[in-house]
């Protein structure tokens, strides 16, 4: 597919150097076809999978909405795969506007950079670009505040203070960023971290690194596995060492299986923390917006990361999705 | 050869060493709990590595294991779940599976050794190509997500990874009962003897009249079904495979080798010596998970340090054969 994608583009090549001049002029609303490029990283793990999902749900509502849009949606297993792809979606798609979740934000400031000098509508999504000035609208999630609620739910739930554990992801800025807010949240307070180790959001390192800190510490009252996929593994960990009764798991995302059993009541899961990868979404609305509306959405979007409880999980639970 | 037995006892040391410093670093560490917790852990890669024990043996290489245990994993996982609605007993859904498991392990196995035999590419290529296949063909499987075990299957099966027998889990069991047939078979059978011949001379093997494709292929059955069983134990515990599970399992089943004392390039191998490598790289991250004077930054360079010291206690043992 990706061969014949270049056999195109190179074929295209000829004609786009005579027409990329002409459609920048011609662009505005007096075009009724738009093409809307999307391009997310391939779905390799759990929340990618829901951000693809929730990408193709996006595709079909807006194009059955609108029928002069077209959307194209791209999905890389790497940074430079996904530059190539921008190349793509410029040279065959000939796209009119971007909405990209970058891989990495360095190696791809410089194409999404090249993208925009051609004259198409940027919108850059969660992990933001090194140089300011180049998105039109930037749509995020805020890891900072995720682990800013987690903490101060932990400390509310413990009466402000007792023995916590901690499981991180994988040493990334968005794993510091969690961390740094949720150990600002609890400073001061009564809370203990007693440990923390990485469990690389995933499933079988969170039932390790659980099984460990069980062994090692008698008494543990709540555990932070910001994640849930980590979350999964510190359950079936705690179910075999049988204190179920003992302590509580904030996790984080929003997966369904752990929204369910938030939904459900279920003691050791109270809560979850939304990060949502429905934030493509917003963010295809968004650009959308601009075309069919000529709407001004220029600007910065920070979502929220609202505490998912009893209460309002039903508003959170895709059974549809695959995360 | 009086030196042999201190360097075939180099892994041993390596393992009783590392051991020392888990008693020295945590009171947690000589738990019952926490030492069946070790053992069942390392009942994976220690499987793997026992199969890998052979192909490496014989002078070739598997990568493909990790994505193969992920796929078994999810077809397991697809079977189970379908037949929930056909058939009443649970167990037999299992045994089911299981059967299937070590179909798909037996068959993987000898596509990877024709291809490397017959069709005559690189083990490390054949290899590198069907880690890519399996691992999309997961993450294709499991939409991008995760797959889960239906619960009441979940519920049975789990019994496989959590009982216990005699005080030890039956992954400990099975990884034991593994081992010692696998003992028997590299050193105590003509076929063992073959694996060494190839792995050391291909060619010399050849003009001896042994059947050096079936030889080499017959190894990539075996590690195929060692995966397909690490494979059974290791489905009950989460219940759940994507296109994260079973990653870097190959590294880590080829260094579990080679710490044992296996050779890289072929012509001599070790099962006790595997055992023993998959025991010492679960042990570290055990022991790293069980302190906080190491930094978190630096669990690798610690793991690195300690596989590269273990190796070099029972270096140039080989040269001695």
């Amino acid at each position: 597919m990706r061969s014949l994608i270049k056999i195109l583009s190179l074929a295209c090549a000829g004609f786009l150097g005579m027409g990329a001049g002409l459609v920048a002029v011609m662009v505005p609303s007096t075009l009724v076809a738009q093409t809307i490029g999307v391009s997310i990283p391939a779905a390799t793990h759990g929340w990618a999978g829901g951000l693809n999902y929730h990408a193709e749900q996006t595709k079909a509502r807006l194009e059955a909405a609108h029928p002069g849009l077209s959307i194209v949606i791209v999905t890389a297993g790497s940074a430079s795969e996904q530059a190539n792809d921008l190349e793509d979606l410029v040279a065959v798609h000939n796209i009119d506007a971007l909405v990209i979740l970058p891989f990495e934000s360095a190696p791809l400031t410089g194409p999404v950079s090249n993208v925009k000098r051609g004259g198409v509508f940027i919108t850059v999504v969660d992990r933001g670009l090194s140089e300011p000035g180049i998105q039109d609208v930037y749509v995020a999630g805020n890891n900072t505040e995720m682990g800013r609620v987690s903490g101060e739910y932990i400390k509310e739930a413990l009466g402000g203070s007792g023995d916590i554990v901690v499981l991180r992801g994988i040493p990334t800025v968005v794993d510091e960023q969690r961390f740094d807010g949720f150990m600002a949240s609890i400073a001061g307070s009564g809370i203990n971290v007693l440990d923390n180790q990485y469990a690389n959001w995933n499933r079988d390192d969170g039932f390790t690194v659980m099984q460990d800190f069980l062994a090692r510490f008698p008494k543990i009252d709540a555990v932070w596995a910001q994640d849930d996929d980590i979350a999964i593994g510190v359950i079936q960990a705690v179910r075999q060492a049988g204190r179920e009764d003992d302590l509580f798991i904030v996790g984080g995302a929003g997966m369904k299986e752990i929204v369910k059993r938030v939904m459900d009541g279920d003691r050791l899961t109270p809560v979850d923390v939304l990060y949502p990868p429905a934030m493509i979404s917003t963010a295809m609305e968004l650009t959308a917006l601009k075309f069919i509306a000529n709407m001004p959405v220029e600007g910065e979007y920070i979502l929220g990361s609202p505490l998912i409880t009893r209460d309002n999980a039903e508003q959170y639970y895709f059974p549809e999705s695959p995360f | 050869m009086p030196t042999i037995d201190l360097k075939t006892a180099g892994p041993f040391v390596a393992l009783l060493l590392i051991f020392g410093i888990g008693i020295l670093v945590s009171d947690a560490f000589l738990s019952a709990g926490n030492l069946t917790n070790i053992l069942a852990r390392s009942s994976f890669i220690g499987i793997v590595a026992i199969g890998a024990t052979f192909v490496i043996t014989a002078g070739g290489i598997d990568l493909s294991v990790g994505s193969l245990a992920a796929f078994i994993s999810g077809c397991m996982i697809l079977l189970m779940n379908s037949l929930v609605d056909t058939i009443d007993s649970p167990i037999a859904i299992v045994l089911l599976a299981m059967l299937a498991s070590v179909g798909i392990g037996a068959v993987a196995g000898l596509v990877n050794g024709l291809l490397t035999t017959r069709a005559k590419i690189e083990a490390f290529i054949v290899t590198l190509g069907t880690m890519g296949i399996y691992r999309s063909l997961v993450t294709y499987m499991a939409d991008g997500g995760t797959l889960s075990l239906n619960f009441g299957i979940g519920d049975v099966y789990s019994a496989v990874y959590y009982n216990t027998l005699f005080g030890l889990p039956y992954p400990v069991w099975v990884f034991l009962a593994v081992a010692v047939i696998a003992y028997v078979l590299l050193n105590m059978t003509v076929f063992g003897r073959h694996c060494f011949a190839v792995g050391s001379n291909e060619n010399v093997a050849r003009y001896s009249a042994i059947n050096v494709d079936r030889v080499k292929t017959a190894t990539y059955i075996l590690q195929g079904v060692c995966v397909a069983i690490a494979t059974i134990i290791y489905v009950p515990r989460l219940g759940s495979a994507s296109g994260q599970t079973g990653i870097l399992w190959e590294l880590e089943a080829i260094a579990a080798v080679i710490i044992g004392g296996t050779v890289l390039k072929g012509g001599y191998g070790r099962i006790w010596g595997a055992v023993v490598g998959a025991l010492m790289l679960t042990l570290i991250g055990n022991i790293l998970n069980l302190t906080d004077s190491v930094s978190n930054y630096l669990n690798g360079a610690v793991q690195g340090i300690i596989v590269i010291v273990a190796v070099y206690l029972q270096r140039g043992s080989w040269r001695k054969h």
